[in-house]
């Protein structure tokens, strides 16, 4: 009866760093990484893949940590909100949100910033039609999206200028 | 989540063993159907059976005339193949539409299919063009049409020890194109009202040589509408020929009413999207702006 008698070592490479964990067959990604592996930047909030809280990068496709089983994981590469700001210093998507004031209550942040960061880094340079839709899926109660989608625009061509020497 | 066990095989014999061993088993493509089953209580499944391991469930082959989609190919990889949306763009279009951009990087075709919602987006563009099944079980392997392998909301033809390994679209030849359109009462993260597809193939002179076109949202499954496509067949398109398809989807659509739309509402803008999307596949084959 108890979960922890059939629990399946899971190893993956995190943000870079190559973990081990142990998952229950059932227990979805969300759950591992927040409980298993304390990464606890990913939310979770209605842990069926409508909210975006807990999105994820999965083999750098975006994807919703609670629609994902941890043993999937099984030698596949991950990148979680922890990992997007590099050596202390916080990524341009992260920058921008913040100058723009595109956080309130910040549960959904994580996820927008892992989804905004998948969008730049398949599409330097969106319309802000293209933002809205990519961003779709990331549901922010506080804000009504206008300042969010302000800083991801403003930290694509911030990031654009960073590319031109 | 009574989930007991996970396996992950590496070919279709290990996953038949696999799910016949398993008691109670489920296959999981994407998940993002089943997982959410599981979480709300409908599925209870003791053995999940992944299937993303699988070369032929996860392959894109274009070959000489046909084009073979694994059943468990993600549809953010779909779209992001370099002949599978130039080859049908209509497919594409219904792809891009299912959920969030988080969902299209787990959920599949095939999935799509297997989960056989009256509403699926993918399913009136793969019968509009052609789609036929590889279904592979322990007495061995069979072909059906798309049409005939949803039979009802959430029933499929497949038995209980069966797999969909993949679709065979065949490859589109001489002037033709297709379209998918729905209506959501939102632009984005909605379940369609109704959708339609529709594939075309159209002479040098513009004359309509062969048409498919498929009604969804509207009846328990998706539908195949044999007589919309004949009243294009013979025709330049007219609007008079778009009128009788109009007329055949309307009289083909049996539409519950819901939260998302009346009876009668669906059947009336079931009629629109079809006219549209004729008109919307005619101008990807003449190369017009599609707005």
């Amino acid at each position: 009866m108890s979960v922890s008698m059939n629990k399946l070592p899971v190893r993956t490479t995190i943000n870079g760093e190559p973990r081990i964990f142990l998952a229950a067959p059932g227990q979805v990604l969300a759950d591992a990484l927040r409980d298993e592996l304390q990464l606890t930047g990913t939310k979770i909030g209605c842990n069926t893949g409508d909210c975006g809280a807990c999105s994820i990068l999965l083999n750098e496709r975006l994807v919703c940590s609670c629609l994902v089983l941890a043993v999937e994981a099984e030698g596949q590469s991950l990148q979680t909100v922890e990992g997007i700001a590099e050596d202390g210093v916080l990524h341009p998507i992260q920058q921008k949100l913040l100058e723009h004031g595109g956080l309130q209550c910040g549960v959904c942040t994580p996820g927008v910033v892992v989804a905004a960061k998948a969008l730049l880094d398949a599409n330097p340079d969106p319309t802000e039609e293209e933002a809205r839709y990519w961003l779709a899926g990331n549901l922010c109660r506080c804000t009504g999206y206008d300042k969010i989608i302000r800083a991801v625009l403003d930290a694509a061509a911030t990031m654009r200028e960073g590319d031109t020497p | 989540m009574a989930v007991q066990d996970f396996v992950a095989p590496r070919s279709l014999g290990e996953a038949q063993i696999a799910f016949a061993e398993g008691g109670g088993a489920s296959w999981l493509a994407g998940g993002t159907d089943l997982l959410v089953g599981i979480r709300l209580g409908s599925r209870d499944p003791s053995r999940i059976v992944d299937l993303k391991r699988i070369p032929e469930l996860m392959a894109i082959e274009v070959e000489s005339d046909q084009v073979r989609l694994g059943a468990a190919v993600s549809a953010y990889d779909l779209l992001r193949h370099p002949t599978v949306a130039m080859l049908y763009p209509g497919l594409a279009e219904a792809l891009a539409l299912i959920g969030s951009t988080q969902i299209q990087g787990r959920c599949s075709a095939g999935g799509n299919l297997c989960n056989a919602s009256p509403a699926a987006d993918s399913i009136p563009a793969l019968i509009a063009n052609r789609a036929s099944c590889r279904i592979c079980g322990p007495k061995g392997e069979r072909l059906i049409p798309v049409e005939d392998f949803v039979v009802g909301p959430n029933q499929t033809a497949l038995g209980g020890d069966e797999l969909l390994v993949e679709l065979v679209l065949p490859l589109p030849t001489g002037r033709c194109s297709d379209a998918y359109l729905r209506l959501t009462p939102r632009t984005e993260m909605d379940i369609a009202v109704a959708g339609a597809g529709v594939s075309l193939t159209l002479d040098d002179d513009g004359k309509c040589l062969a048409s498919r076109v498929a009604i969804g949202a509207v009846a328990p499954r998706a539908l195949l509408v044999e007589e919309a496509g004949q009243a294009l067949v013979g025709s330049r398109l007219e609007e008079a020929a778009v009128q009788d398809a109009v007329l055949a989807v309307r009289a083909a659509a049996q539409p519950i009413t819901d939260k998302r739309g009346s009876a009668g509402y669906r059947t009336h803008v079931v009629g629109v999207l079809v006219a549209r999307a004729i008109r919307r596949a005619r101008a990807r084959i003449a190369g017009e702006e599609i707005v």
